[in-house]
């Protein structure tokens, strides 16, 4: 079980994984948007989308999950 | 009427009628295709096109013959409206010897409104300032110190400069092109040596638009792979309160102001339009600046800027080694910010990744953005970009008030008599 946390302050673009997907460590899972560039948010461990907990369009900071893995 | 047609059929007359032809010479034709290659980059590569189109095409326009559009070397012309003209004609003052009596052209004008006195830099210093959030600085001040660190190429390069033979105030303008800050280098160069306008505000720009290019190799070579992948967490820094953001400004302005007077210009523009943001009540104001006003000055500014670049004075050997010591400089910065954080992590319990220091150059934010990528590329769980934005703008301040520190300096070598002019 691992949170995958917004790693910066920034505008989250969109989700690029679903609930159920299998993700390795450092696979890309979400892009964010900081200071007019396009980030991608890696995966910090292998595993499983378990939740998606935030939505596209918002803006999130460190402290926000974005999802879980299992 | 056979007079006239004696006149008409004459090769005098063909030569004065198809003057744009006759007067065409090679260093024209080599201007044009820089002019069209400056454009190129702009609009195909994308490589500051918003300063590089305007540059291009004021070069073409410059260096296509008898347009009197502008005159450049300014000392070789005496303006027909001018007062010194007046002076003249009563026999008060000489006119340096082989000027020649002109009338204004439109691009004089503006040379006149905006660089000679410039004017223009500061202007769009303004909406610099109202474009930048100092934030991601103000909650880790000590990396304000890497925005310091980085200037030392241009100290490196001034003493390359002046050992390769360059005057010294030529030798200061090179250097200040390690800033990698456009406006700050049209500003010095226009107060010390307007001659070399032309090649050194192109080399500012060719280069801020080259920093993904040219900084990755000199942070690697810096660097070793276990550095590079080193992540910073954003978990100790706090917010900053909209009060320090907003006190910012006028503590700066009054502390460098105090240091070095005469950089009140730029600084006081630059802090000026960042006042404005934070301030909160000038809405419309902050729009204009980093809008309207940036862009207006930034058109007129290239188109006059690129029309300096007159043929007769870019084409020589020195605009080249400007070049190549820019390029220098530039790497320089680059070097210095890495070693510079790696010396603060010497020093300090919170180590910080070495990368960051090479944002500590202005380029805004490009800079920051190629460090963000480069510590990614070496860790994917590594993100710099808020850090490196900090030093980044460390940078900006570090530049604006090197250049302050700068005219302060030869300003009172100049008041103490010693000799600075180009022979």
């Amino acid at each position: 079980m691992a949170n995958v946390n917004a790693p910066m302050a920034g505008k989250l673009l969109s989700i690029d994984v679903k609930a159920g997907d299998k993700v390795k460590k450092n696979d890309p899972v979400a892009t964010l948007e900081a200071m007019k560039m396009q980030i991608k948010v890696f995966a910090p461990a292998d595993g499983t989308v378990a939740e998606i907990k935030a939505e596209a369009g918002a803006n999130i900071d460190p402290s926000v999950v974005i999802m879980t893995l299992e | 009427m056979n007079e006239i047609m004696q006149v008409i059929t004459s090769n005098d007359f063909l030569y004065n009628v198809f003057g744009g032809f006759t007067h065409f010479g090679w260093q024209a034709a080599v201007m044009l295709i820089i002019g069209g290659v400056l454009i190129y980059l702009g609009v195909a590569k994308d490589y500051e096109p918003l300063l590089l189109v305007p540059i291009g095409f004021g070069c073409i326009l410059a260096n296509l013959p008898l347009t009197e559009l502008i005159h450049v070397p300014r000392e070789g012309y005496v303006f027909n409206d001018s007062i010194r003209e007046l002076l003249a004609a009563s026999g008060l003052l000489p006119l340096a010897e082989g000027a020649r009596v002109v009338n204004e052209g439109i691009l004089d004008v503006l040379y006149n409104a905006g660089i000679a006195n410039e004017l223009f830099p500061c202007l769009l210093f303004i909406g610099i300032g109202a474009m930048t959030d100092f934030g991601p600085l103000l909650q880790n001040p000590r990396i304000l110190l890497l925005g310091g660190a980085g200037q030392f190429g241009i100290f490196l390069t001034l003493i390359l400069a002046l050992a390769i033979g360059y005057e010294k105030l030529e030798a200061i303008c090179i250097a200040i092109i390690g800033a990698c800050d456009g406006p700050t280098s049209i500003f010095i160069t226009s107060m010390f040596n307007p001659a070399l306008l032309g090649p050194i505000s192109v080399a500012a720009y060719s280069y801020m638009s080259l920093v993904p290019i040219i900084q990755p190799p000199v942070m690697k070579l810096c660097t070793s792979k276990k550095e590079r992948e080193m992540i910073m967490s954003y978990e100790m820094l706090q917010p900053v309160t909209q009060r320090t953001k907003l006190l910012f400004p006028i503590v700066v302005t009054i502390v460098t102001l105090l240091i070095a007077p005469s950089g009140g210009a730029l600084m006081g523009t630059l802090m000026f339009g960042n006042f404005l943001r934070e301030c909160g009540a000038v809405g419309r104001l902050v729009q204009a600046a980093e809008n309207e006003i940036a862009s207006i000055t930034t058109l007129f500014l290239g188109l006059t800027v690129g029309s300096t670049m007159n043929g007769d004075v870019f084409l020589t050997a020195k605009t080249l080694g400007i070049f190549a010591l820019g390029f220098i400089a530039i790497c320089g910065d680059t070097a210095f910010g890495v070693f510079g954080a790696k010396l603060m992590n010497l020093f300090s319990k919170v180590k910080i990744n070495p990368l960051i220091g090479a944002a500590g150059i202005s380029a805004f934010p490009m800079s920051a953005r190629v460090v963000h990528k480069v510590g990614n590329e070496a860790n994917p769980q590594s993100y710099l970009l808020m850090h490196a934005m900090g030093v980044n703008t460390g940078g900006q301040i570090g530049s604006v008030l090197t250049a302050s520190v700068m005219i302060a300096v030869i300003g009172a070598l100049q008041t103490m008599g010693v000799d600075l002019t180009i022979n």
